[in-house]
């Protein structure tokens, strides 16, 4: 990757509301930058079939590592998810982002 | 010191300790391949670069350690993805390199040129696309490590031409990768653990290809005797408790023992070690033992409540955790158990007709292939019903001595497995035993065979049909036989020869047994084709979706049992 980028792509446009603010939980992982790391996170999100809601990714200020915040929605396979993201090498950390919720890629002006 | 990208790739390469390698030679790679000219890592041309990944993943399942594979751009790596993707799902590990146009070509639709990258992500552990010589000094001992360290599995290094081309100046060589040891398991876990198994008073260990990677075997073995526990095998764990031990109540799954399949549903302790809980080992997992207190160790925390959740997750490395486990356990007795499980055990046999009335029934011919060959033969199979029978019927009584693809199923894997195994297992003789369809998946590696002169006998189980298929047909859609049968058969002992390889068809008639020894007792490799029953069917088998101990087995008045 090598200059920000934002997508919002949501499996549940049938609904109207193209961000469901119910249940989601923000995930914040701490990756190596450099081309591919994208595909990696998104190719494992669609081979799990784990609906992924919204991403957002910003390389950190020397640029050897990137920050990506993912929109998921609190299923039970959540957990299982977390760790499969922490088995790939590029990842280097995955944690909750309590503080977010859909609101803060709803806030987004296209 | 300057060297090309392709010189420091080979010189990390012998620094890895590879001493060979199988790949196939193409346009983009051709400057590596200069590289290796004259080098002491020995060279296998293979004749299809499936059939190079399936040699290096023979040589990585005998040793324990990564093997590397080759293949040039575009159409050399294509070929790999079967070979990567299967030692994806076995957690096999495996460096396959290949080379990559030129950076400045990449994304214009280049002669032989596809996104290798792109193509391996979903069946690597990890992935590399090399942009300078320099990088090659991280990346070659990186790939290693991640290979080999934790769960073991597939590294792919995708290397574009000009960088093998391209002059690099540096000072010192990088320390080569290695596995790295597994941070210890919780004491917590551990006593939790151990609470449960003092507890237990029906336990049994269900033991998964993760005890072999772990070099477990012996350790699992004491922890069976430790809790008295009767133990079963997913296919990949086979020869880890060798058969006819007391303790062992063979494999488990859609084609393992009804007997088994009926005791774990009474077990009131399931301890799982190394295993992943795969649908061809548990049947529909909700009646998959549901009454049972599980305790999973595994190298892989992802894989703890994966499929099944677990009540006691034991994270980290096999001989470690059982060892600490052994240390504090108290020897238990559950002789009540231990009888119900014999009687379970002679209550469901493996039916098949006598040796004398029925000498080619495939159990009868598992079984003499295993009278016949050493001790410390190696068999590798295809898939499909030889698979299931060797699995079923071959005493395994080691571990990686059973080289067999589970995870992916691939027909094709055996021949060039089978060279890889006897290339890293010199002086061990090795079977092949594969079916009419699955040879012809790569029965080009014959030429590669006869090349190398290697010991391995290629014995096809020939029903003239794709049997597993046929059988599936038979049983759950209503014989409505679609593309299973193959009407017109090739003489297989002909092509052997033609590839200047011993190929003889066994005469059913003849004592067909003595020919079978006969051609084993020759020097070097050789084709045995042997005719079998066409509508044999491999049982018990557990319909697909369905729970275990709905297995369906043989119909009782046919045969006899042992």
């Amino acid at each position: 990757m090598t200059e920000p980028t934002s997508s919002t792509c949501s499996a549940n446009a049938a609904t109207g509301n193209p961000l469901s603010a119910a249940r989601a939980v923000v995930l914040e992982l701490r990756v190596r930058n450099h081309p591919g790391v994208m595909s990696h996170i998104t190719g494992l999100f669609a081979r799990r079939a784990f609906n992924l809601e919204a991403i957002l990714c910003v390389p950190e200020s020397d640029r050897t590592l990137s920050r990506m915040l993912l929109l998921v929605v609190e299923e039970p396979q959540l957990e299982q998810m977390e760790r499969q993201l922490a088995k790939l090498h590029d990842v280097l950390e995955v944690r909750h982002r309590a503080d977010l919720d859909a609101g803060y890629f709803g806030a987004i002006r296209w | 010191m300057k060297h090309t990208g392709a010189t420091i790739l080979r010189l990390l390469l012998e620094r890895q300790g590879i001493d060979t390698l199988a790949g196939i030679p193409g346009g983009a790679i051709l400057p590596f391949y200069d590289a290796l000219h004259g080098s002491g890592i020995r060279h296998i041309l293979a004749r299809h670069e499936q059939g190079a990944g399936f040699i290096a993943q023979g040589m990585a399942r005998v040793s324990g350690r990564a093997a590397v594979c080759l293949a040039t751009s575009g159409p050399g790596a294509t070929n790999l993805l079967t070979a990567i993707a299967d030692a994806r799902l076995d957690s096999i590990p495996l460096v396959a390199i290949t080379a990559q146009v030129p950076q400045a070509l990449i994304g214009t639709d280049a002669f032989q040129e596809v996104d290798t990258y792109g193509l391996t992500l979903p069946i690597t552990k990890h992935n590399f696309l090399v942009r300078s010589a320099a990088e090659l000094l991280e990346v070659i001992p990186l790939a290693f490590r991640l290979a080999e360290s934790g769960r073991p599995g597939p590294v792919a290094v995708d290397v574009p031409k000009d960088v093998l081309l391209a002059e690099h100046e540096f000072a010192a060589w990088p320390e080569p990768g290695a596995r790295e040891p597994t941070p210890a398991c919780a004491e917590a876990e551990i006593a939790a653990a151990l609470a449960q198994l003092a507890r237990a008073e029906r336990p049994m260990l269900y033991l998964g290809g993760g005890i072999v990677a772990g070099g477990a075997a012996e350790q699992a073995r004491e922890l069976a005797r430790r809790l008295d526990a009767p133990t079963v095998c997913s296919l990949m764990a086979l020869g880890t408790i060798p058969a006819g031990d007391p303790l062992d109540m063979g494999m488990l799954g859609m084609h393992g023992g009804k007997g088994t399949s009926i005791l774990m549903r009474e077990a009131d302790v399931i301890f799982a070690l190394g295993a992943r809980f795969d649908d061809r080992a548990t049947g529909k997992v909700a009646e998959f033992c549901p009454q049972a207190t599980i305790l999973h160790l595994d190298i892989d925390r992802a894989e703890i409540g994966k499929i099944r959740n677990a009540h006691f997750g034991l994270v980290g490395d096999a001989a470690e955790i059982i060892g600490r486990l052994l240390a504090r356990l108290a020897p238990q007795q559950h002789p009540e158990w231990r009888a119900r499980a014999a009687e379970l055990r002679a209550a469901h046999p493996l039916r098949h007709p006598p040796r004398a009335e029925d000498p080619l029934h495939p159990v009868n011919l598992c079984r003499f292939l295993a009278e016949t060959l050493p001790d410390d033969a190696i068999v590798t199979t295809d898939v499909g019903q030889h698979q299931m029978w060797v699995a079923q019927a071959y005493p395994f009584r080691r571990p990686r001595t059973l080289l067999t693809s589970g995870g992916l199923g691939t027909m094709g894997f055996g021949l060039p497995a089978a060279i890889g195994a006897a290339l890293a297992a010199p002086g061990r003789r090795v079977a092949c035993v594969s079916g009419d369809g699955s040879i012809l998946m790569n029965i080009q590696e014959l030429a590669t065979l006869a090349e190398l002169g290697l010991p391995v006998a290629v014995i096809v189980f020939n029903n003239e049909h794709l049997g597993l298929v046929r059988q599936q047909q038979e049983l759950f859609y209503g014989e409505r036989y679609s593309a299973s049968r193959f009407p017109v058969s090739p003489d297989f002992a002909a092509i052997a020869r033609g590839f200047g390889l011993r190929g003889v068809r066994i005469d059913p008639e003849c004592d067909p047994l003595a020919q079978i020894a006969l051609a084993l007792a020759g020097e070097g490799p050789c084709l045995i084709d042997v005719p079998i029953r066409q509508c044999e069917n491999v049982l018990p088998m557990v319909p697909p979706g369905a729970a275990n101990h709905h297995t369906l087995t043989a119909p009782e008045p046919a045969y006899a049992h042992d």
